[in-house]
């Protein structure tokens, strides 16, 4: 006999709502700096630096997220270290949001006009501040309107997580479904809780977008 | 400890693993195929009756992005047969994949058309098309000229993103492997073959894809150039 849906059941389903949220930040926070990196070896002179960079985007966009998850999780139990579902999804996240927001960032770099960055070598600036105070603050601007917009991605990505074990918003509906078995009742309002935290950072890029005219229409 | 690698139960299973992965590319291929019918009645809908379609195709679009394609598999096979529909594995995979897809490919499809201008409209009618003629013979085909690169990296995300409906248990590749693992133990093996099976897949499907953009869409580009 299935219990049934209560109060109880939906605060565990909005409590779960942290871990999401928290899973989210690190992905973003870890994927953001590694991403930069990528970023950076992609448009870099030297040659290894930018195949290097190149062939990890190309691996990590051309595979599923979960076989990433997957080869994390496993991958480093073999090495015989014990690795909990947080860590192992934070881990998975980080490097498949490095890669994508390395191939956003390298868009954003290069639209910036090489008289740039060659008026800061006639001035003398070094490769390195050429980089920091010329190009990026300018990539910088054309940049947040897709951040934004992949920030939707990292938190529907974070789903994943509950299919290796880690007790987030999506676990939290199943192991809720299994005992009440309200199916659609209990995946509705867990779509709904995405729904609430995605819907406004997707509208908040487009009107970014709009704002800045980087959609390729404007100015 | 040293970890020795064995790929032979891997191997032996290599059968299950190839069947899964004709299902991966059939489940995508089903889901392109319904997805954009959905994304052309969507824009044939809210080009017909633009008060009643456009408001309702705007929520379907929002509601399946801001949403993950996991919840979206969940509530269609668990949520469904509450509701008297009765799916299997399979048939609610194919079904969650093309409503997801289709709701990409209705916003990628509407920057297509805004991109096409007026006057290519008004030129076909002039011309005594009717008009549903020029939606297809001159909206459809400009719009997907200029849309076919973002159409083809969705369609890559969609086949990645059908190893989740392994979640289900639906036999595509991701749950052959989850099969293989559960019986050898060999975890890691089994995703790094299924994983390169995926690499391989996405690239021939992408490499193809951009085949078919420069032989059908690009070709009018070329006397454009010479000139």
């Amino acid at each position: 006999m299935n219990r049934v849906f209560s109060l109880n059941d939906l605060t565990y389903i909005l409590l779960a709502t942290r871990w999401t949220v928290l899973l989210s930040l690190i992905a973003f926070a870890g994927g953001a700096f590694l991403g930069l990196i990528v970023a950076l070896g992609r448009v870099s002179e030297r040659r290894s630096f930018r195949f290097a960079c190149a062939t990890y985007i190309r691996l990590f966009q051309n595979t599923p997220l979960l076989m990433q998850l997957f080869l994390v999780y496993f991958g480093v139990n073999i090495v015989g270290l014990n690795i909990d579902p947080l860590a192992a999804a934070a881990a998975g996240l980080i490097l498949n949001a490095a890669a994508f927001l390395g191939e956003i960032w390298r868009g954003c770099i290069q639209a910036i006009p090489p008289g740039q960055d060659e008026a800061g070598r006639a001035i003398g600036l070094s490769s390195w501040h050429r980089m920091w105070l010329i190009v990026l603050p300018q990539a910088l601007r054309i940049a947040i309107a897709p951040t934004v917009g992949f920030l939707v991605q990292i938190i529907k990505n974070t789903s994943l997580a509950s299919i290796i074990g880690f007790t987030e918003l999506t676990r939290s509906g199943q192991i809720t479904n299994n005992a009440t078995f309200r199916p659609f009742l209990i995946f509705g309002i867990v779509a709904l809780l995405y729904f609430v935290q995605c819907w406004p950072l997707s509208y908040w890029s487009r009107k970014l977008e709009l704002r800045l005219g980087t959609d390729g229409k404007g100015t | 400890m040293t970890y020795v690698f064995q790929f032979g139960d891997v191997w032996r299973s290599i059968d299950e693993l190839l069947w899964g992965g004709l299902l991966t590319i059939e489940l995508s291929l089903g889901g392109l195929l319904f997805g954009l019918a959905l994304a052309v009645l969507s824009a044939y809908a809210r080009m017909t009756w633009p008060r009643v379609a456009t408001p309702v195709v705007g929520a379907y679009v929002e509601a399946i992005r801001n949403t993950p394609l996991l919840v979206q598999v969940f509530l269609i096979f668990f949520g469904l047969p509450a509701l008297g529909v009765r799916l299997s594995a399979d048939q609610a995979a194919l079904f969650a994949l093309s409503v997801n897809f289709g709701a990409y490919a209705t916003e990628i499809l509407r920057s297509g058309l805004e991109s096409v201008p007026a006057g290519q409209v008004e030129a076909g009618l002039a011309l005594g098309l009717k008009r549903w003629q020029v939606f297809v013979k001159v909206e459809m085909f400009q719009a997907m000229r200029v849309v076919f690169p973002a159409l083809s990296s969705q369609f890559i995300l969609l086949l990645l993103g059908s190893s989740i409906v392994s979640a289900i248990a639906a036999r595509e590749m991701t749950a052959a492997a989850n099969d293989v693992q559960s019986r050898t133990f060999r975890s890691f093996e089994v995703y790094l073959v299924v994983t390169a099976f995926y690499f391989v897949i996405a690239t021939v499907f992408s490499t193809m894809l951009e085949a078919v953009d420069r032989l059908v869409f690009r070709r009018q580009d070329r006397p454009r150039e010479v000139s």
